[in-house]
């Protein structure tokens, strides 16, 4: 427990910090979004509306840069990321939150999916050296070491234009209203089979190679030969001694990808069209829309975080080496 | 000694690798393990005194190969097992519940993601498959206290415990099944001498108390003498000399046994000098012909580099063989 809150309040500090350089960040830069929004108007905003756009995104030259700090955190904690351009004038918030499950849905459950595939192949390969799952491994690797977006280009070209049987770009048919009903939910799915096959693709051989490897090292571990010689079944030996121990780097790894299942996804979301958290930054970055990219990367920072918190749990959960003694 | 046999191993060959780049680590190794004896199995390292407790059990692992002989197990009540010959499923309700073993170095003999109880109960759960989750803990308190640890320690991780507490798991672990025989592969080596001398004490009583037989492998030859009954002393894959423990230590033959007599101190008796043997121990991939041992043997003679000595009786009396020229 107290393992827990040390790691807790850890993580609030290191997150304090990322809040603060995100804040900081853009005033740093030179030029800001107001003068940005200004180039893009072309000097069609008078005074008025320039001194209250530098107002609405806390750039204020009137204020210090502690009260800047102070409202930006106040207005943070009130939910409030300031407004888009690029969707002006939706809030950030209402951007991301309406991006956010397109790319936790398709990107967390194909990590999930690749991460349990590549180490149950992992587990097996490992423990039965020499069978036809280590033909598999070149192969994966292989398609693994392709760039991402020409995998997916390949994966288009073939399935979506010469074989049309998956839509090649989208994350629903555009004819339908996003809803919780069949007919929304299997076009998304529908949708969501050629980018979610590409990603599993390229990131599989990674948790098969990683699996396989820890098999190895940890079969010739002294306590497996015991269990061996105790008579356990081999499903025994193989899962409780061999996997249970060779697991563990795989899972804190896995608990990392997680939080880049937020951010490692713009080539997908980009090659695809899809409407995650990716292809909003890639909007963002292109229309130089600051507040939108400081609310993608403090999602991103957030997420990240998280998942190295779940990951540190995860460890001592697993491990009984890294707990601390009560 | 005329106790009847337990563990037979006749013949016995293993190599590393096979063809051109195999190496032989055993050669026709004949030994009899005997009811309720403690036997001894001395040498240097890479004599191939642990290859042949897991040729017995079967654990040798890539590129370890069985490529000759027997082992023989003989039940209590009569009846053998040709160990060699089991199918996977036989093999598993053998180990363990006939013969289990306590293998070197107890620091990485106990899986180090579950508790001393979880290691202790899950043999129960593979060989008494009737057993209740209530008596297997009762049993697993019950070993415990056999080997002198508190029950409360049967919650913890190996890495809470010192290297004598997991040493003593693991004999208690091997202990389980009240097996026939229970094999030690340097048990107390990474042990300090004090930790040693209360490993063995607990062992002797063990011994005692639950009758099972031993075969004891240690480099510690003075070790030996003191705790087995028989001792076998191994060199370059083969056995060179097999006597009574009182008769290796008074009047060993081979003068390789000699040489590692002279190399310990012993614990009672006398002071002698002590020699040492010189040279290093052969590469088993470049074995000298005839006699293994003849490079480093000040008694060599002519025979000794031609010919292999064959392990026999060296008088016409007495329950000891030695594989030596100078005793044919």
């Amino acid at each position: 427990m107290k393992y827990v809150l040390q790691r807790l309040a850890f993580y609030a500090v290191t997150a304090w910090a990322a809040i603060t350089i995100n804040f900081l960040i853009p005033r740093l830069m030179p030029g800001d979004p107001v003068e940005a929004l200004m180039s893009r108007y072309q000097g069609q905003l008078d005074t008025g509306a320039i001194a209250s756009l530098k107002a609405l995104f806390g750039l204020d030259e009137n204020q210090s840069l502690w009260s800047q700090y102070t409202g930006y955190w106040s207005s943070l904690l009130d939910g409030d990321l300031g407004l888009s351009f690029t969707y002006f004038p939706t809030p950030v918030g209402e951007v991301l939150s309406d991006a956010l499950p397109w790319t936790l849905a398709l990107v967390g459950i194909t990590t999930l999916i690749s991460f349990l595939l590549g180490t149950g192949i992992g587990v097996y390969s490992g423990w039965r050296r020499g069978s036809w799952l280590d033909g598999l491994l070149p192969v994966t690797t292989f398609i693994s070491s392709v760039p991402y977006f020409w995998l997916g280009l390949i994966a288009i070209a073939l399935f979506a234009v010469k074989w049309p049987l998956f839509p090649f770009e989208g994350g629903y048919d555009s004819s339908l209203v996003p809803a919780f009903d069949w007919p929304f939910i299997s076009s998304a799915l529908y949708h969501g089979v050629l980018p979610g096959i590409t990603i599993v693709l390229s990131a599989v051989a990674g948790w098969i190679l990683g699996m396989r490897n820890m098999m190895v090292t940890v079969s010739s571990e002294d306590y497996v030969m015991v269990a061996q010689a105790k008579g356990l079944s081999e499903r025994r030996v193989m899962f409780s001694y061999a996997a249970r121990n060779a697991v563990l780097p795989n899972i804190s790894g896995f608990a990392l990808s997680l939080g880049f299942i937020v951010s490692g996804t713009l080539l997908v979301e980009m090659v695809f069209n899809y409407p995650g958290i990716g292809f909003r930054l890639l909007q963002a970055v292109g229309a130089k829309d600051y507040p939108l990219m400081q609310g993608v990367f403090l999602i991103i920072t957030l997420s990240v975080l998280a998942a190295n918190l779940l990951a540190d749990m995860a460890y001592a959960l697993l491990d009984p080496r890294t707990r601390k003694e009560a | 000694m005329t106790a009847e046999p337990i563990l037979t191993i006749s013949g016995l060959d293993v190599d590393y690798g096979t063809g051109a780049s195999g190496v032989r680590a055993l050669r026709n190794i004949d030994l009899t393990l005997h009811r309720g004896e403690v036997l001894g199995l001395a040498g240097e390292s890479g004599s191939g005194k642990s290859t042949l407790a897991y040729a017995v059990t079967r654990l040798l692992s890539p590129p370890g190969v069985i490529t000759g002989g027997d082992v023989h197990y003989h039940r209590p009540g009569g009846g053998t097992i040709d160990i060699l010959a089991l199918s996977p499923e036989q093999l598993r309700a053998f180990r363990w519940q006939e013969l289990s073993i306590v293998f070197q170095g107890a620091m990485n003999s106990l899986n180090p993601v579950h508790t001393v109880h979880s290691q202790l109960t899950d043999v129960l759960t593979a060989h008494r498959p009737g057993m209740r989750a209530a008596e297997r803990t009762a049993r697993a308190e019950e070993l415990l206290s056999l080997v002198g640890i508190s029950t409360d320690r049967l919650a913890a991780y190996p890495h809470q415990l010192s290297g004598g507490m997991r040493q003593r798991v693991m004999i208690a672990m091997a202990l389980a099944l009240e097996p026939e025989i229970v094999i030690m592969d340097e048990p107390t080596t990474a042990l300090d001498v004090v930790m040693q001398r209360q490993i063995l004490r607990t062992l002797v009583e063990l011994r005692e108390r639950l009758s099972f037989s031993v075969v004891f492998i240690t480099h510690d030859i003075s070790l030996l003498i003191e705790f087995s009954d028989r001792i076998a002393i191994m060199y370059g894959g083969r056995i060179v000399e097999q006597a009574g423990a009182t008769e290796i230590y008074r009047d060993p033959r081979h003068p390789y046994s000699e040489g590692l007599l002279h190399s310990f101190p012993a614990l009672h008796g006398p002071r002698r000098e002590l020699t040492g043997i010189p040279g290093s121990p052969p590469h088993l991939s470049a074995m000298p012909t005839g006699c293994a041992f003849h490079p480093r043997c000040a008694k060599a003679f002519e025979p000794c580099a031609t010919r292999v000595p064959v392990l026999a009786a060296p008088d016409a009396d007495q329950d000891r063989e030695v594989a030596c020229w100078l005793h044919r």
